[in-house]
């Protein structure tokens, strides 16, 4: 029998029993709708997690001091004074795949505006720290190089500090105290939350000049990590390569040697994060198809129904020639076009959750259509794979019983 | 009322009259098992049939003359003999070979009239033609052709449920026929129907065997049984007789005799 014919048999049959079949298409409605929402929800989570990290910058290295081994005691990061500022000026200057560059050291201290105090995380760094990491000022100025020069009682403050110590006062021109010393806050950060990776917040912090964190906080005169900006996305890896290669040759290290430092490639950082929320994507998919096989035994337990309730017709097409394909294909056609149908507004409902959960929860959705194409190649199976066994059933009767089936 | 003049079936006419018969039964057996038990429906059936006839099959339930029928509507197969339809050994037949000879060779009448519900006339009728996998038209025109020959051309778009029984006998009758078989298999097709009725439908297979077609119903009741041309009767899964009908009305001149109840 031609496709055509089969398929309005196939309708027909089911437009006979329209709650019947309305109900069990609800299931591949729900399965389906629910794959589609939870794939929207997992990518749209995967897509903020990539702007994420892309706002911090999205071609940034990160350079950090190294552990000591100092007889046998290992210390943490951060511990070495090799990594010096000529160290930042050569990778500017002998990296062709860094773009640039900017040192930088940190401590902690109080910091206080009147009667307020807050306890914050101060970083020494030059002007383009704030290009490399992609942070814009929201208010005021950046310290500039001639404050790096002199060692200038400049602060940048990053949007936290404001609320803590000013409130709804403006802090740009007003002195805070670090360490006693007093600083005048030129400009504040636009807020940058936390951070993908870590989770800790950004924008708990000072940015003063290099120097003079170095010369009035800490006296340290070596840096803690370099921040560096590749030329482009796909040149982080070769500036990774390159400043290693930069930084052994000028601290001695021969072949062999540990390094004493470290260089961090955001792009791993991103990979990572962009594989867990894969997964998370995947585990909302999986959780969400498993209603997608529930609709499906609901549309085996109707097809085993009808196949019963219409044994009589079954004998009757037997007698007249329908072959046990002819009735095979019958059944398995009902059972694809009931899920076919489901899958089809089960693409509706998905979408239309989707656009609910994004506006009510305010989560980013992405309803992507590869979803939408797989959703409907597998409710599709579902009624194929759930459809043969009643289909089986049916053209397995024996005509001469299902005549006599009362 | 049915007016029956089919020009095809004076093909089958021709080829029945060839000297080979339509359907040859050589000594067929049948038994099932059940359990422990082995049930013997046929002891050794032989029977022929010629083109052209009119074979009234009878006798009691458990007789074997069920499962008679369903051999020879290619619905079951034989435990042993041979049954030649048309000359070929359907007996060793695969199920797909068999489902084609019973769509387009042997043309299916049962008790319960078994039409579609919710599907019109015409859609039933043209049910074994969609099997037959004839294109289109070709479907259409057959079974308009076919409903038309049982005098049913006014209502093709009806549905079972508003027909009458003797209607939607008749529907069943034109969807044994729109596949032109050479055979048409009768299981009680008055089972159901009133006398007169009953008389209407023994009419059209009149008729149609008059124009060709070889007939065999299964009855029970001999007043039907007469109409026929030929009468076998059952017992204990053997053939315990075999004769010409003496005396067969014609039933189109019976019905004129018979009170007509209302037509709907």
């Amino acid at each position: 029998m031609d496709l055509l014919s089969i398929l309005r048999i196939a309708i027909r049959a089911l437009s006979r029993n329209k709650m019947r079949s309305a109900l069990t298409m609800l299931g591949i409605i729900i399965g389906v709708g629910a794959v589609i929402a939870m794939v929207g929800v997992g990518q749209g989570a995967s897509k903020q997690v990539q702007d994420q990290i892309s706002a911090m910058g999205s071609n940034m290295l990160f350079v950090s001091s190294g552990t000591v081994n100092r007889g046998g005691l290992r210390l943490g990061w951060g511990q070495t004074k090799t990594l010096v500022y000529d160290d930042m000026k050569a990778i500017v200057q002998q990296a062709p795949a860094v773009k640039e560059a900017a040192p930088g050291s940190q401590t902690t201290s109080q910091v206080v505006f009147g009667a307020d105090n807050w306890f914050t995380n101060i970083q020494g760094t030059e002007p383009q720290y704030f290009d490399i990491r992609s942070w814009p000022l929201q208010e005021g100025v950046s310290f500039t190089e001639s404050d790096v020069n002199s060692a200038a009682d400049v602060a940048v403050i990053g949007a936290t500090v404001q609320q803590n110590l000013f409130g709804a006062e403006d802090p740009v021109g007003q002195t805070v105290r670090i360490s006693n010393l007093p600083f005048k806050v030129v400009g504040v950060l636009t807020a940058k939350g936390q951070s993908a990776a870590m989770g800790q917040d950004q924008d708990d912090v000072i940015f003063v000049p290099i120097t003079t964190l170095q010369k009035k906080l800490t006296g340290e005169p070596w840096l803690r990590y370099i921040v560096v900006s590749a030329v482009s996305k796909d040149a982080t890896y070769a500036a990774q390569e390159e400043i290693t290669s930069i930084l052994r040759d000028r601290h001695r290290i021969r072949s062999g040697q540990d390094d004493d430092f470290m260089v961090r490639n955001l792009a791993d950082v991103a990979q990572l994060a962009d594989q867990s929320s894969r997964v998370m994507t995947m585990l909302l998919a999986s959780i969400a198809g498993v209603s997608l096989i529930v609709g499906g035994i609901g549309i085996m337990n109707i097809m085993l129904v009808s196949v019963t309730e219409r044994t009589r017709e079954i004998g009757v097409r037997m007698a007249i020639g329908a072959t046990e394909e002819d009735v095979q294909h019958q059944f398995l056609i009902e059972a694809v076009v009931l899920s076919l149908m489901g899958g089809a507004a089960g693409i509706f409902f998905g979408i239309g959750s989707s656009l609910i959960i994004s506006k009510l929860l305010g989560w980013a959705v992405l309803v992507s259509p590869l979803a939408i194409v797989a959703a409907v190649i597998f409710s599709a199976g579902v009624g194929v794979f759930f459809g043969f066994y009643p289909a089986r059933k049916a053209a397995r009767l024996d005509p001469i019983e299902a005549l006599r089936f009362e | 009322m049915a007016t029956i003049t089919q020009s095809e079936l004076t093909n089958q006419a021709e080829l029945g009259e060839l000297s080979q018969p339509v359907i040859r039964v050589e000594d067929v057996h049948k038994y099932y098992d059940l359990g422990e038990n082995r049930v013997h429906a046929l002891r050794g059936a032989s029977v022929e049939i010629a083109g052209g006839e009119f074979v009234a099959i009878m006798g009691a339930s458990g007789s074997g003359k069920s499962t008679f029928m369903n051999l020879l509507g290619c619905l079951d197969k034989p435990s042993s003999g041979r049954y030649l339809l048309e000359g070929t050994d359907v007996s060793q037949l695969d199920k797909k070979a068999l489902a084609a000879i019973r769509n387009r060779k042997l043309g299916f009448v049962f008790q319960g009239f078994n039409l579609l519900a919710r599907t019109t006339a015409l859609e039933n009728v043209e049910l074994p033609t969609l099997y037959a996998r004839l294109p289109k038209e070709e479907r259409q025109q057959r079974a308009k052709e076919a409903l038309e020959l049982v005098g049913l051309g006014e209502r093709m778009e009806h549905f079972p449920s508003q027909l009458s029984g003797g209607q939607q006998q008749r529907v069943a009758i034109a969807r044994a026929l729109v596949n032109r078989p050479s055979i048409l298999l009768a299981d009680e097709p008055t089972g159901n129907l009133d006398s007169r009725t009953s008389v209407e439908i023994m009419q059209i297979f009149q008729t149609l065997n008059e124009s060709g077609l070889t007939i065999v119903l299964v009855t029970h009741e001999p007043d039907i049984a007469r109409f026929a041309k030929r009468t076998i009767v059952f017992r204990d899964g053997k053939i315990r007789r075999d004769e010409p009908v003496k005396d067969r009305p014609r039933a189109a001149e019976m019905l004129k005799t018979m009170p007509t109840v209302e037509e709907d």
